[in-house]
């Protein structure tokens, strides 16, 4: 399975709940798959996308699902101890695991060698970290929304992005929709 | 030991609805960081790094929390792509509360390496800046932290070593 595909698994899911997605080939999927209100794109800004959503989890109470790459998080690791640290029952922190900058043409991140994300998300002291075959995701996903626990979702995909548009919506416009929809779902 | 001075800063990000605060160790700025550690008024999160906790402010203020950084202007060696990209480009109010280090009173020589590039780093991102070099300074904070709340922008308070001197 691919990021795309994935995407397009856990839409039933991701749908209802506040979503802040990264910057490249995912943002761009899940906008061609079914843009929301709820979404929150990254057009920039590579390696924050964790800690967006963590500082959004923390800020509020309604669930947030960070959905995150390999190579962007392995930009900023340090953030895994922040999480580890602090406790957000409302947040899911989703890594798209294909072993590759996806991005910048499926170059090879550390996670295809040696690099095991869910043992230095274990180590950075972030609880329910699980590394899930694709195919599985949704139904890890869906137990975490439910249990309202902290969780880190390794999930194991193929190398590969799906040809789709770059975003055309103004930043501003998706900030302050999100922001609205915050109040209302 | 937090000072008056330092009680006085953390009043104003209260006062001025900052319910978000992130950190990096700063020895001029402990004072401060303790305080609002201490107290109820802010969610404190300690970050890793400068960028890392632009993105936990830039989260927390799309989740209805004012947020504000607190870090060192060799910082902004590192955050120049996160201001740009994320904070100025998503319209997202930062205050910036900076330890000016490098400036008159400097004992580090290596500080100084930074301080001759921080304003005009500052300067080539339009970001409004605001220098602080006597404690009676502080009195301008207020209106800083509206401003940057009302602009929806980032907005740097540079404190230098004169300016911890004056509030010992
Ligand atoms: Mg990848």
């Amino acid at each position: 399975m691919i990021r795309y595909e994935l995407l397009k698994s856990i839409l039933p899911i991701i749908r209802d709940h506040l979503v802040v997605c990264n910057i490249g080939a995912p943002s761009q999927e899940l906008y061609a798959l079914d843009d929301q209100e709820t979404n929150f794109y990254m057009l920039g800004t590579m390696g924050l996308c964790s800690s967006i959503g963590f500082g959004l989890a923390l800020a509020q109470e309604k669930t947030v699902i960070a959905i995150d790459g390999d190579g962007s998080v392995l930009t900023n690791l340090a953030t895994l101890s922040t999480i580890g640290n602090h406790q957000a029952d409302n947040f899911i922190l989703l890594i798209v695991d294909n072993g590759s900058y996806g991005s910048t043409g499926d170059q090879p991140t550390y996670t295809s060698g040696r690099t095991s994300l869910a043992k230095v998300a274990a180590a950075c002291g972030c609880e329910n970290t699980a590394s899930v075959p694709a195919e599985n995701v949704g139904e890890v996903l869906r137990e975490a929304i439910a249990m309202r626990r902290q969780s880190v979702i390794i999930a194991e995909c193929q190398s590969g992005n799906v040809d789709v548009p770059v975003i055309d919506l103004d930043p501003v416009n998706i900030i302050e929709r999100f922001k609205t929809q915050i109040q209302d779902i | 030991m937090a000072t008056a001075t330092d009680q006085k800063i953390v009043d104003s990000l209260a006062r001025c609805g900052v319910g978000f605060l992130t950190s990096v160790p700063c020895k001029q700025l402990a004072g401060v960081i303790e305080l609002a550690d201490k107290s109820d008024q802010f969610m404190h999160v300690p970050c890793n790094k400068e960028d890392e906790g632009m993105g936990l402010c830039a989260g927390a203020y799309m989740g209805g929390r004012q947020s504000c950084i607190i870090m060192q202007n060799t910082a902004l060696g590192v955050v120049v792509n996160t201001l740009a990209t994320l904070i100025q480009f998503y319209h997202i109010p930062l205050p910036m509360l900076i330890s000016y280090r490098g400036e008159i009173g400097e004992k580090v020589a290596c500080q100084v390496e930074m301080a001759l590039h921080t304003k005009a780093i500052l300067d080539q991102l339009h970001i409004p800046t605001y220098h602080f070099s006597d404690s009676r300074d502080v009195q301008r904070l207020d209106g800083i932290l509206t401003h940057a709340q009302m602009s929806r922008k980032p907005i740097a308070v540079l404190t230098d070593a004169t300016f911890w001197r004056s509030a010992q």
